[in-house]
């Protein structure tokens, strides 16, 4: 019920004093109200959550959190090169 | 699609579980409370990608399968009336009421209509002004802004044929009944991104603190589950007890705020009864006075309803995460998608629908 999924504004328009937009969800397109993001503008992504945009997605915080997955990564790369390059640090079987 | 294939990276996953594997020492049992993470979980085998000391208990956030019986026959009893037309989102066409459910009602002839939005509804009860139009306004937060809305163009239309019935919930009282609940094992919260989205984070800090419990906001992808998930096991491990938001690209402190406003325009907080756990108070919203006319329940005489549930079904042990869903006896047998015997076994997002679709048969294994 909560399933809400994130969209591209496409344009925005005014409905009979309700602020209504065309989303994209990777190529298919709904009429959207936008009546809760007043500040979102064509381009932009929003969380969807039946017919209505309910959050904005912050680009910023969205690499961030893909920043920390990476740097996860790149943690435990670098700890088996680490392992691998130093034998005492190997553990036992 | 941008914002969802960046997190749903399998080699990222299986880091993320490794580290979660790394930091996890103790027993842990961390209940995600919203349904669309429970599908999440299982649909992506995050559950089996975890350590064993990480269980998942599956929370109440299904809104189709905690609405309580008594709303399904009073919806059911409507959608007989020959002057209405029943609007509701499909997954509660199949949820069975005391005796029949929606779709049975629509096969002998009542109008029940699937729509996608409430808009939807509104739109039909403007299109139809000799029929009364009422829509089944269920769901938790997130689902609030777009009903409350619904009304406000009622209203502001004057439409007289528009009504709701309302069955919504709330989720902060849900972990306050769990955390208060005896016998209960959860030691962390997986808070419902979504409905934090609507309502911001700043409800949590003061449940974390009365219960010490750590509650962390998380998202719905798979990356997004295991980020919650070792965020939650990192404070665990630690002896902290903190909110923490995972899904800062969606969520804020404050949340969307012309939302809320509508919201506390609309509606107003009341004790609601929950399918298979029982009255939480102040745990839903109902219509404010200012909109009773809109309320069907008070439009509707719809006599005294008087609900049986199965004896078979275990889903209130389900939803209070006392068992896993293949630990019922019926699960599989006499309870099915095709022929279920509870909620839970309806919705996309019930614990064991998911269950039941992953070919989970027995706790642990999976089916080829």
């Amino acid at each position: 019920m909560c399933l809400a999924v994130p969209g591209q504004v496409e344009s925005i328009r005014d409905e009979a004093g309700i602020r209504m937009g065309r989303v994209s969800f990777g190529g298919v397109v709904k009429d959207v109200c936008l009546a809760y993001l007043p500040e979102i503008t064509v381009g932009d992504y929003a969380i969807v959550h039946v017919g209505f945009a309910i959050s904005k997605i912050d680009e910023h915080s969205a690499q961030e959190t893909l920043r920390t997955f990476a740097e996860l990564g790149i943690l435990e790369e670098s700890l088996a090169e680490l392992r691998e390059s130093d034998p005492a640090t190997e553990p036992g079987p | 699609m941008k914002h969802l294939v960046e997190y749903r990276d399998a080699d990222t996953a299986r880091r993320l579980a490794a580290e979660i594997s790394r930091i996890a020492t103790r027993p842990w049992a961390i209940m995600e409370v919203c349904g669309g993470q429970t599908h999440s979980i299982i649909r992506h085998g995050i559950d089996q990608l975890l350590p064993a000391e990480v269980e998942l208990i599956h929370g109440p956030g299904c809104p189709v399968c905690v609405t309580p019986l008594e709303m399904i026959d009073k919806a059911l009893a409507i959608a007989r009336r020959p002057e209405a037309i029943l609007c509701s989102f499909g997954d509660m066409l199949r949820v069975p009421g005391s005796r029949e459910d929606l779709l049975a009602v629509k096969a002998a002839g009542g109008d029940v209509r699937i729509v996608y939005s409430p808009l939807d509804a509104v739109k039909l009860a403007r299109a139809t002004p000799g029929r009364e139009v009422v829509f089944l306004a269920i769901g938790f937060e997130t689902t609030a802004p777009a009903n409350a809305m619904a009304v406000q163009i009622a209203a502001r239309e004057r439409l007289a044929n528009f009504s709701l019935l309302v069955s919504h919930v709330l989720v902060p009282p849900a972990i306050r009944a769990i955390m208060s609940s005896p016998g209960n094992r959860v030691n962390a919260f997986l808070a419902a991104g979504h409905v934090s989205s609507v309502m911001g984070t700043w409800q949590y800090p003061p449940l974390a603190e009365e219960f010490r419990v750590p509650i962390v906001v998380t998202g719905f992808e798979p990356l997004d589950l295991l980020e919650g998930i070792r965020r939650t096991v990192i404070q665990l491990e630690a002896g902290r007890h903190e909110l923490e938001n995972a899904y800062p690209r969606v969520v804020t402190e404050r949340g969307n705020e012309a939302a809320q406003a509508v919201i506390a325009e609309v509606f107003t907080a009341t004790d609601r009864a929950w399918r298979g756990i029982g009255v939480i108070p102040e745990s839903g919203w109902r219509l404010a006075d200012a909109y009773a006319a809109f309320d069907a329940e008070q439009r509707f005489d719809l006599g005294s309803v008087t609900a049986e549930e199965s004896p078979l079904c275990k889903s209130g042990e389900v939803l209070k995460g006392v068992i896993k869903p293949n630990q019922c006896p019926a699960f599989g047998r006499e309870c099915t998608p095709r022929m279920p015997l509870g909620a839970t076994m309806v919705s996309s997002e019930g614990a064991c629908a998911a269950y039941y679709h992953a070919g989970r048969t027995a706790h642990g294994t999976r089916l080829a």
